[in-house]
């Protein structure tokens, strides 16, 4: 998965030299000569971080290829065998990683766009002068800084509590029975504590966006005698396409990873029926301690992963290059 | 929306002066208030219950006047072990950001500043490790970990936190020093001036703004962070998460506590983001956005 381009990113190429760089860069023969050492030397502070990410991340991911052909569980230490593909076979016949799967799937994509929706439509509330402007994007943002662990027990018991929590006494207002939130509604409940945390964090992007516009243009849209609806279609949202993709590129990448909630809020009950990928195969991995089952589905989880991943991060480097060469 | 009125009326009157337009601004100011007060409402909650005696934070219909306590919070304060929760908190934050901070800054140096060729295979690479889910790692690095015995041991977590946010951190001082003017580097280099001293002298007083949004959102995320901590820490090396978790799990359900044990966790988050704002949309985005 690598994008073979050679062009070096940044200024580096791009911008115009100045003529004193060009001078520079003019090379005597000996420098030619260096010039695989002077890469060298030039890469040579990128290479801690590099090793670091990669013995920390890479070498893991290739055990857990390993772990994934074998047969190998805690709590059966004499059976360890390879085995080929058979727990990729078995994972596939598994119905609950299927229900894992579309959970995440369900998950994700319902927060993201929930979640970007009104992020967006805060942001164009806040991108105007009022009283109280920054102490209500304060306010805003507070979701996004309350550590998850708080956010999802602040959910599952202050607010959906059957007995005592505060959205059955305001349904109850209204006259609807109590309703027991997390067992009847796994879901919903986990979808609604995320995009609280997750609309901030939508919002504050595309707020960033809405006022990297220059006013200008909109106010020549407004003397053409544009509709604010037109202005916002034609002008606005092209506009704004760079934060929309960065933001739900962004969002996914957290939002898939999700753990915190589901552990804390249902357990991935009733049942599995809210399990998602993250919480099965921690599951499988530290409660049945089935290693090779959980190694194989953290692999499908990468795979699949790395194809959608692939795709997004395509569209978003086009985006952040044209932008830098604008 | 017409604007020939605000064109004939003198310079000095902005358009929002018209009844209409000054109607329609009430309103979305009356709606931006609401949207804000709705979001902050549970947290709101959160902080009234910690305020509250037990029975009063789970009763029904909710408590909402009544004589405020510390009872809550001077019972998380003196709760036994609570003081090693919090230093072990404070350690792995603290040390994976320090080691981000001296790992990302050459490295993004390195991206950006007069780049060598595949630059954007290794940012690529870097971003794409973000996307590798958690879960995928977990295993091995338990089995690993339990092989060199360092379950249980806050430098895991600092390994592990570390390794967590600096592709995060790279990309995000990559954004700040493509800010640093070509010519000042020029102008460093044709001096005779070293690398180190270039940076040391010249690059690192124009980037430490950057490199203090970067600590931020290291802070942010080490902090908060639940599922390393919750699978390779036991009695030692538990963070301040797993200190909030234990107090719901382990004795049964007191409100009032839990949610002034939620406050005193967030505090120093919530406040670091309040005050940070700016960098906070920078951070997030990876320097992508200003």
């Amino acid at each position: 998965m690598s994008t073979t381009t050679d062009a070096p990113v940044g200024r580096g190429a791009d911008a115009p030299r100045t003529p004193a760089a060009d001078g520079r860069r003019a090379r005597s023969p000996r420098e030619d000569q260096n010039s695989s050492a002077a890469a060298w030397r030039r890469r040579l502070p990128l290479m801690p971080a590099l090793l670091f990410v990669v013995i920390c991340t890479q070498i893991p991911f290739l055990l857990t290829i390993w772990y994934s052909l074998r047969s190998r569980n805690l709590l059966r230490p004499e059976g360890e065998q390879f085995v080929g593909l058979r727990n990729y076979l078995d994972i596939f016949i598994d119905s609950t990683f299927r229900t894992a799967a579309l959970n995440s799937i369900l998950i994700t994509l319902g927060c993201v766009l929930v979640s970007l929706v009104l992020g967006l439509g805060l942001a164009m509330l806040l991108d105007r002068e009022f009283v109280g402007r920054g102490f209500i994007r304060t306010l805003l943002i507070t979701p996004f800084l309350i550590m998850p662990v708080a956010g999802a027990m602040l959910w599952s018991i202050s607010m959906f509590d059957p007995t005592y929590g505060l959205v059955n006494w305001l349904i109850s207002i209204m006259g609807i029975s109590p309703v027991d939130w997390t067992s009847q509604f796994p879901m919903l409940s986990i979808v609604i504590a995320l995009v609280w945390q997750w609309t901030p964090f939508m919002m504050l992007l595309l707020l960033a966006g809405l006022q990297s516009q220059t006013g200008d243009v909109l106010e020549a849209a407004s003397m053409d005698g544009a509709t604010p609806v037109q202005t916002f279609v034609h002008i606005t949202l092209p506009h704004l396409r760079f934060y929309l993709e960065l933001s739900v590129l962004l969002g996914a990448i957290y939002v898939v990873n999700t753990f915190d909630q589901i552990y804390l809020m249902t357990a991935g009950g009733p049942g599995t029926s809210s399990a998602n990928l993250p919480f099965y195969i921690y599951q499988r991995a530290f409660l049945g301690f089935d290693i090779g089952q959980s190694a194989a589905m953290g692999v499908v989880t990468v795979i699949a992963t790395i194809v959608i991943a692939t795709f997004a991060l395509r569209l978003i480097f086009t985006s952040i290059n044209s932008k830098e060469q604008s | 929306m017409s604007t020939s009125a605000a064109v004939a009326l003198p310079a000095a009157a902005p358009p929002s002066k018209r009844p209409k337009g000054r109607l329609t601004g009430h309103l979305l100011t009356v709606l931006a208030w609401a949207a804000g007060l709705l979001f902050f409402a549970p947290v709101a909650w959160m902080v009234l219950t910690s305020f509250k005696q037990e029975s009063q934070a789970a009763s029904n219909p909710p408590t909402f006047f009544f004589t405020p306590t510390l009872e809550q919070y001077a019972s998380i304060i003196n709760a036994s072990g609570a003081g090693s929760y919090l230093l072990n908190s404070v350690i792995a934050t603290a040390c994976s950001t320090l080691l981000v901070l001296v790992l990302a800054v050459p490295a993004a140096y390195a991206v950006s500043i007069r780049p060598v060729k595949r630059t954007q295979d290794v940012l690529f690479f870097f971003i794409s490790t973000k996307m590798l889910p958690v879960v995928a790692v977990i295993m091995p690095i338990y089995v690993i970990a339990g092989q060199i015995r360092m379950l249980d041991n806050i430098l895991t977590l600092i390994v592990l936190y570390t390794a967590m946010n600096l592709p995060i951190a790279v990309w995000m001082m990559r954004s700040f020093f493509l800010e640093v003017p070509g010519e000042v580097l020029e102008a460093a280099s044709i001096d005779g001036a070293s690398l180190l001293r270039t940076m040391r002298t010249v690059l690192l007083p124009m980037v430490a703004p950057g490199v203090a949004a970067t600590a931020l959102i290291c802070v942010i995320f080490a902090w908060n962070e639940f599922f390393f901590a919750l699978n390779l820490t036991a009695a030692n090396a538990a963070t301040v998460p797993i200190f909030l978790m234990s107090t719901m799990t382990s004795e049964g359900l007191f409100l009032a506590r839990l949610s002034a044990a939620s406050v005193l966790a967030s505090l120093p988050v919530v406040l670091a983001g309040w005050i940070a704002q700016k960098q906070l949309v920078r951070g997030l985005s990876m320097g992508a956005v200003k």
